[in-house]
């Protein structure tokens, strides 16, 4: 395999190849959230009018996937990259190919295949039709059109590739284990990570204050109805109070306090929360479109 | 004749999907030319993962003449409607026609229509039907326009007799070019007709006919593991899945390393199957699994598919690591010691949890183990033993393996070697194809199994409806008919009136397809709800047999003009005959003859019945053909002495109900 990309490299490389595709290279979203596709620049940019491109790395926490460190692939705390391009261009499938060769996945000797998954997140009300990218048989990217976020139809579409950047980097350099990854020239995945694993497992399913976490939903879920009502919405702060309130949620269902019946109703509050931000998003500025940005 | 070309071109359609397309699409092509008068001497459509494909051939350059008549409104309707019909048909006034009909005058149109020509009735037709294409599930991609299809849609051919016909759908102008395999072809293909439009996919690496795409597999498969002395373990369903996922299937051969060997053959195939679409192989003649998995690529790779074959070895290896990992973690277990753990899973929210519907079944098949003669301790373990294993990792990763783990783990931990099986055979029959559990001890499990639930289930007013059954109870009720029908167990039904009913119905359908004819079943059914499958099924079969045979017909024309004269007269009567017969009454020979015949046969039916012997009771019947025939030949019933009459009455009364201990013929068509 040439080049044989270090996990920076393999991010260095993405952000030059999206960036000269014209996309804005945005930095991670600094609230904890279990996918890229909870940043605002997914989520409220995904709906109204306006066009919009971006790319970023997005660090992922799902909490309940802590394995303390001990498991080749699972991770507690991961990065995904993310992609998200409004109206959707009618070559998106190319450009995606072609970042593949970037990282040094040439399709001559490789066999790419668009497999069908479409995606739904019940949190965010959201759901899109796409595939995930198999190469030889492994899943590296999910590609999705969306059709609707925040109970909002999506108009023009946007269309959504999110590559998982460890399990990338594990098939470009050959590795089984994630720890064993090269971060750079220097670094193991495992010096920079594994510690940050244990601990949080730990955090995640024994030490979480149970308590806490649940006053933390209640207060996000309250600030968040707040930001909302009245006359000068806020939606940007209210969904960062959506955002919390959800990783709240995550980490509850970790410490395994939430029953099967709760979780429904639990899943319904954060998309209840989301779905008046999307809503409020809409009527702002950037949400809607006003020509004297344009 | 000219032929009609379509082709839509799109990013990849769900594997899924693309037969049900394919078969839309015609069916929409056809109804819209056969509309409008086309006749065509074939039609095909083809899909793949990129592409669906129509062609017409034979299909007349120009539109037959089309002469049809219109109704229109009333003469006597308001003129809005008139000036409505006129716009309509584009006719004036004085070209319509009165015609009287039941519901007043009514104008009528003709319309003489020249037939036009074909392409400028496509260039209409197509981009109508196009968004009436049913996919299951589709999407919008082009901004502000509702359009759907089922991925963005990139390119349109449509041609007739070589030449565009031209419309617009999706934004897309049709056209003659396509393009070939996404990376094994460049560039546009410029295409006229059907078939050097397949010889330009076939150069790019397309092959169209999913059909097709299905034959290179099974042929490669079949020839790449030849070389190994190995064979494909047959799959259709996975088969038709990877046809919908290569355009130009290339099959590889990958190896499975050998620590991984003494998993169970059924967790590799499973996980090789459900995660990465892989071929299982075995040993052509031992059967065994093989350490091999042939696995079809979308490409020719320029290595010969080194880089492809390693790295879906690596992926495997990855899944299997967890298959692995999963199966040594659960021996560590008892199966025994993991039916505590049941109690943490709910069966159903009314039916409380897999612990106690355990416990249940396993009281269940301990009694049914004693009817039919299946050894009660024996069955009760395995049932205990029989869910245990849904609490394991194997079976939480791969839950349609439940059972057969549990017969793994039960042999791991030394239990009997039938009440393994008994635990993975207890789910037996899954569906109408497989086989009924073998072992007593499984069916005593397989038929605790399926009672408690249809009780359980009905008990809590959760009965299948005509639109749902979301706990399968059919399939679950004709499981039990067919262990108990298919091995003659005596094992009367012991359940509610309702779920009695329920059998019934279930019994009828599948002895449809054996070709009995349900009215008789209820016929038998209705004597006393019958509550013994075996007896129930021997009964029915008999009177089938019966009345086939000319002294049934007669015998059953008897009994219907019998009990059609008792009916009127006792409706008019407003009483019921059920009176002995008098002796002293009897006047003309038929009716004696007929008094004398129905005792005997009376006499004679009972013990046959009580034996069980079916067609002896027939018999029985079969002598009565004669004397029923005497006496509606030779006596009145009606006779104007009412002691007469009634004494006569009674009589078929008497015949009725001799028949009755049989079937209830009133239920018997025909």
């Amino acid at each position: 395999m040439a080049g044989k990309l270090t996990f920076q490299d393999l991010i260095l490389t993405l952000q030059n190849f999206w960036a000269s595709k014209g996309c804005l290279i945005l930095q991670p979203y600094d609230n904890e959230m279990g996918a890229g596709t909870f940043h605002p620049a997914t989520t409220l940019r995904a709906l109204g009018p306006r066009p919009w491109n971006a790319a970023f790395v997005q660090p992922s926490r799902r909490p309940s996937d802590g394995r303390y460190g001990e498991n080749p692939n699972r991770l507690q705390h991961y990065y995904q990259y993310q992609v998200i391009l409004k109206p959707a261009p009618a070559n998106v499938q190319e450009m995606y190919l072609e970042s593949l060769k970037a990282i040094g996945l040439d399709p001559a000797l490789h066999d790419i295949r668009f497999v069908e998954d479409d995606w739904e997140s019940p949190t965010l009300g959201a759901a899109g039709l796409g595939w995930e990218v198999w190469c030889d048989g492994m899943e590296i990217t999910q590609f999705t059109y969306f059709q609707q976020v925040g109970g909002i139809e999506c108009d023009p579409v946007c269309a959504e590739i999110t590559y998982g950047l460890e399990r990338l980097a594990m098939y470009v350099q050959n590795i089984e284990f994630v720890y064993d990854l090269a971060f750079n020239d220097q670094f193991r995945y495992g010096e920079v990570f594994h510690q940050n694993e244990q601990e949080f497992s730990a955090f995640n399913f024994e030490r979480a204050d149970t308590e806490i976490l649940f006053q933390h939903f209640k207060d996000a879920e309250k600030q968040c109805q707040a930001l909302l009502a009245g006359e000068k919405a806020l939606p940007l702060p209210a969904y960062d109070q959506c955002i919390k309130a959800s990783h709240a949620f995550n980490l509850l269902q970790a410490r395994g306090v939430i029953s099967v019946t709760e979780r429904a109703a639990y899943i319904g509050r954060v998309r209840a929360l989301a779905q008046a931000c999307c809503e409020a998003w809409l009527k702002t500025d950037m949400g809607a479109y006003k020509p004297r940005f344009a | 004749m000219p032929d009609l070309l379509l082709e839509l071109f799109s990013e990849e359609i769900p594997a899924r999907m693309q037969a049900g397309a394919a078969r839309d699409l015609e069916r929409l092509v056809t109804g819209a030319l056969t509309d409008r008068g086309f006749l065509f001497e074939g039609i095909k459509a083809v899909a793949g993962p990129r592409r669906l494909t129509l062609a017409v051939t034979g299909l007349p350059a120009k539109q037959g003449d089309v002469r049809e008549e219109l109704k229109g409104p009333r003469t006597d309707a308001p003129q809005a409607a008139l000036d409505g019909f006129l716009k309509k048909t584009g006719l004036t006034r004085d070209q319509l026609k009165v015609e009287k009909t039941a519901k007043g005058d009514v104008y009528m149109a003709l319309i003489e229509r020249a037939g036009r020509e074909t392409p400028q009735v496509l260039a209409e037709i197509l981009p109508e039907l196009l968004p009436k294409l049913p996919w299951p599930k589709s999407m919008r991609w082009r901004p502000s326009d509702p359009v759907r299809w089922v991925r963005p849609l990139h390119s349109i051919i449509a041609t007739f007799d070589g030449e565009v016909v031209p419309f617009s759908f999706a934004g897309i102008q049709s056209g003659n070019t396509t393009m070939g395999h996404r990376f094994l072809s460049k560039g546009p293909l410029t295409v006229r007709r059907f078939d050097d439009y397949e010889a330009a996919l076939k150069k790019a690496h397309v092959q169209l006919d999913a059909e097709e795409r299905k034959a290179v597999i099974a042929e490669g498969v079949k020839t790449a593991a030849f070389v190994h002395q190995l064979e494909m373990i047959p799959d259709e369903g996975l088969l038709n899945e990877v046809a919908g996922l290569a355009e130009w299937p290339v099959i590889l051969v990958g190896t499975i390393e050998n620590q991984f060997m003494d998993v169970p053959a059924e967790i590799l195939q499973t996980s090789m199957r459900t995660h990465q679409k892989y071929f299982s192989l075995r040993d052509l003649n031992t059967g065994k699994m093989a350490n091999r998995f042939a696995l079809v690529a979308n490409m020719i790779a320029e290595d010969g598919g080194k880089e492809i074959i390693a790295g879906n070895e690596r992926v495997l290896r990855a899944r299997l690591f967890d298959a692995k990992f999963f199966w040594d973690e659960d021996r560590k277990t008892k199966l025994a010691d993991r039916v505590d753990a049941l109690k943490g899973i709910v069966f159903h929210a009314k039916l409380g949890t897999q612990f106690e519907r355990v416990e249940r079944i396993a009281k269940l098949a301990g009694e049914v183990a004693g009817k039919i003669g299946a050894d009660p301790k024996k069955s009760e373990r395995a049932a205990r033993l029989a869910k245990a294993d849904l609490t394991t990792g194997v079976v939480g990763e791969f839950p349609e393996l439940q059972g057969v783990m549990g017969r793994y783990y039960a042999l791991h931990d030394k239990e009997d070697a039938e009440i393994a099986d008994a635990i993975r055979d207890h789910y037996k029959p899954v569906g109408p194809s497989d086989a009924v559990p073998a072992g007593k001890i499984a069916m005593a499990v397989a038929l605790a199994d399926k009672l408690d639930a249809l009780t359980g289930f009905f008990a809590a007013g959760e009965k299948p409806t005509g639109s749902g059954d979301p706990f399968a109870l059919r399939r679950a009720a004709l499981g039990v008919i067919r262990i108990v029908v298919e091995n003659k167990l005596c094992l009367p039904l012991a359940v509610s009136d309702d779920l009695l009913v329920f059998f019934a119905e279930r019994l009828k359908v599948a002895l449809k397809e054996k070709g009995v004819r349900h009215d008789l079943i209820d016929a038998i059914f209705a004597l006393g709800r019958e509550n013994d499958l075996v007896r129930l099924v021997a009964r029915v079969e008999a009177l089938q047999a019966f009345l086939k045979t000319e002294d049934g017909t007669n015998l059953l024309a008897g009994y219907k003009r019998a009990a059609n004269i008792l009916k009127a007269e006792e409706k008019q009567d407003a009483k019921t005959y059920t009176s002995e017969v008098q002796d002293g009454l009897l006047a003309v020979p038929a009716e004696k003859n007929l008094y004398t015949a129905l005792a005997k046969a009376k006499a004679g039916i009972s013990p046959a019945l009580d034996a069980e012997d079916f067609s002896a009771a027939m018999r029985q019947m079969a002598s009565l053909r004669g004397p029923v025939d005497a006496f509606f030949d030779d006596v009145k019933v009606n006779d104007e002495n009412p002691k007469l009459r009634e004494n006569r009455l009674n009589l078929l009364a008497s015949l009725r109900a001799a028949l009755h201990q049989v079937a209830d013929f009133s239920r018997v068509e025909g």
